[in-house]
């Protein structure tokens, strides 16, 4: 039987390029592109890593989003992936990390068995970290979180790993399957090749919505159900005119610089 | 989801309590009537003729007793019996939140590892009311496993309205796991929370373009409001959890105040023994290895100190490099020191060069051209240091200071550890 390989990805607006709109205030995100999530990416890499050591290793990308997500998924088929998989449905919308957690594992499961699963740390979008971590707790598997090094012994059972920490990091063993989310110091991903390209257009991408699930769109996923909602939403204040710092002397000028600093919480 | 039978459609034919694997279905004279062994397995409704059995859906999740939900906790994160200062942070910002839901609602740290209860001290003089210790050799490292299992059955039994984390690799971890455990909401990196909606609207009104008309600053609404940044910072979103409890957020470091110390502080220690075995806990620690934070590259630094021409010469890149080093930054440059042959390309910020976004972009001794601006702009914020005082990186920056960065760096490195206490300091002084 092969080596099942879960990637859950993301496709997200590139931050980076988003601008707000000077007079209303609002996200301008007509021409922002799309991408795939920096650390998906990472996620995907790293079991590509796998496929490339081992024969039987399949792996699938998981992704739940807008009918347009495909395009992810065929980037994804692209770098290497055998399989994608597109979670996409009006009733799945508006879901908050535990909702889209419901919807994930249960795509999961219903996919079958699965030996590892690889999550990207955190989406540029949300920056929640929380879905990785939530789909392991609905699936009963462990977890480790902020992943820079992956080692799988011969068994393909047993995993050590290196979890970054503020202040160093830790060693951890652990036993497959579980879940793993992936930060860029993990890998640096491949790009996509040409008959990589070439055969992901072939591939067949199934969209499952929440009836394929088999999900309560009243009790699991969507709006309704999620628990938590937006309450208002707001672009922070911009910039204003700078403040030019007085002082009698370097000294002064260096302490005032750092209260400053302080103040607004950036050190 | 429920299953309801339509009165006016069913004739008593009793198909549907033949159907009924469950035995959920009694007649009551010539109607079918649902009971509580129910599972809603549907077998009812395939098998009627009639179209009189009906799959319902209920208003949301099952109305939880939010008034059953009391109390402020904050996860006192604490790693080889230290707290972290985020812990500290949170005691300060829980104790505001609790006295805004109600004069008797209190703030707990809850405390988990072993051989840590004098840590409650320490809690009580930053403003907890109360700490909830949980200690047992099995905890006495953080793993997901045993942290969530002792959190989790704690907060089922004692019900706290609140649970704050500090939104550090530890919390991160956690809190969603527990979370997903209680099926309650969970909001991540807050930077700002605030109980009655007369505080958000003050928050709003002096920080945000948020149109706050309509909002009633008398509210009896005791629900908590969490801001936090999306989309890289340029969207903030307050976020509520109005059905399920405990309200769960994990909180930026840095962010919220700690309250003056108090020495000799009491208040209330409940200790709580938790049931974990060694089979709940499925990884293992194997190393836990402290080391100081590698060099990150530009895109991802923090913080950049960055030269130009008013360096003068190559060599004053010594000074940005101490100073970065001091600050914990990354060196940058402008085209104009790279164009000189000071330091190599790879440093260089502009739309040629690097694009950042850091927290703080020291610009020393850089006159600002547009085509430097375009890569740095938008950071955080923007400290310009130049003699020239028309010089146009001021017009980008928060904060500038004319004068001579040869003069003005090296103070600034020798207060930098002093941060913490010049910022006390110039608080007191506030007060006074």
């Amino acid at each position: 039987m092969a080596f099942e390989i879960i990637v859950c990805a993301k496709q997200v607006p590139d931050t980076n390029e988003i601008k707000i709109d000077p007079v209303k205030k609002t996200l301008i995100r007509e021409g922002v592109p799309s991408i795939l999530n920096h650390d998906d990416a990472n996620a995907l890499e790293e079991a590509l890593k796998l496929k490339d050591q081992y024969d039987d290793v399949h792996v699938t990308v998981i992704t739940m989003g807008p009918p347009q997500a495909k395009d992810m998924l065929i980037e994804c088929l692209a770098m290497g992936a055998d399989e994608g998989v597109l979670l996409s449905d009006r009733a799945l919308g508006g879901s908050d990390t535990w909702a889209t957690s419901n919807a994930i594992a249960a795509a999961i499961e219903r996919r079958g068995k699965y030996d590892l699963i690889f999550a990207g740390r955190q989406a540029i979008d949300g920056d929640t970290a929380q879905v990785g971590p939530q789909i392991a707790e609905k699936l009963g598997i462990p977890q480790v979180t902020y992943v820079t090094e992956f080692k799988i012994a011969d068994d393909r059972k047993h995993i050590t790993v290196k979890r970054a920490m503020e202040d160093g990091y830790e060693l951890i063993d652990i036993q497959a399957p579980c879940m793993l989310t992936a930060i860029k110091e993990l890998n640096t991903p491949r790009y996509m090749s040409i008959q990589g390209i070439f055969d992901a257009f072939k591939k067949d991408i199934p969209t499952w919505g929440a009836k394929e699930l088999g999900v309560d769109v009243n009790r699991e996923v969507g709006l309704e159900a999620s628990p938590t909602n937006v309450f208002k939403s707001f672009t922070p204040v911009p910039k204003g005119q700078g403040v030019r710092l007085e002082g009698d002397s370097e000294k002064e000028l260096a302490e005032k610089l750092i209260v400053n600093l302080k103040s607004k919480h950036v050190i | 989801m429920a299953i309801q039978v339509i009165k006016e459609k069913c004739v008593g034919c009793k198909l549907c309590l033949k159907a009924c694997p469950f035995d959920a279905i009694d007649m009551e004279g010539k109607l079918a009537v649902i009971n509580e062994k129910c599972t809603a397995c549907n077998q009812c409704i395939a098998v009627c003729k009639f179209d009189a059995i009906v799959k319902t859906a209920e208003e949301v999740t099952e109305k939880i007793d939010l008034a059953a939900y009391k109390d402020v906790w904050v996860y006192a994160e604490q790693r080889d019996g230290k707290l972290m200062g985020v812990a500290l942070e949170l005691i300060g910002e829980g104790r505001r939140l609790a006295r805004e839901i109600s004069d008797s609602t209190k703030v707990y740290a809850v405390l988990v590892g072993d051989g840590i209860g004098h840590l409650a001290q320490e809690c009580f003089e930053f403003g907890a009311d109360g700490a909830i210790l949980i200690e047992d050799g099995l905890l006495k490292n953080y793993t997901t496993d045993g942290h969530t299992k002792a959190l989790y059955d704690v907060i089922k039994a004692k019900k706290p309205d609140v649970v704050l984390f500090g939104a550090t690799h530890i919390g991160r971890d956690l809190a969603p796991r527990v979370a997903a455990r209680l099926s309650t909401g969970l909001t991540a990196d807050c930077t700002r929370l605030d109980i009655r909606l007369s505080s958000y609207i003050d928050y709003a009104k002096k920080n945000t373009t948020l149109d706050v008309t309509g909002l009633d600053p008398n509210s009896d609404d005791r629900g908590l409001k969490q801001t936090r940044p999306a989309f890289g910072g340029n969207l903030m979103a307050t976020i509520i959890c109005p059905r399920t409890r405990p309200q769960m957020a994990t909180v930026r470091p840095g962010v919220m105040s700690k309250r003056e110390r108090v020495p000799g502080a009491t208040g209330e220690t409940v200790v709580v023994k938790p049931q974990i075995a060694d089979s709940d806990i499925r990884t293992k620690i194997i190393d836990i290895v402290k080391s100081v934070k590698e060099i990150v590259s530009l895109t991802d630094a923090d913080i950049i100190c960055s030269g130009g021409r008013g360096l003068g010469d190559p060599s004053g890149f010594d000074l940005i490099r101490e100073f970065a080093k001091k600050v914990g930054g990354v060196v940058g440059s402008s085209r104009a020191a790279v164009d000189a042959g000071w330091i190599d390309h790879s440093h260089q910020v502009g739309q040629t060069g690097t694009t950042v976004k850091p927290k703080i972009y020291f610009a020393c001794g850089i006159s600002g051209a547009i085509q430097h601006l375009a890569g740095m702009q938008t950071s955080e914020i923007i400290v310009a240091i130049n003699t020239d005082a028309s010089a146009p990186i001021f017009e980008v920056a928060d904060y500038g200071i004319v004068g001579d960065l040869y003069k003005v760096i090296p103070q600034i490195i020798n207060e930098w550890d002093n941060a913490e206490a010049l910022f006390e300091a110039s608080v007191k002084k506030g007060i006074a």
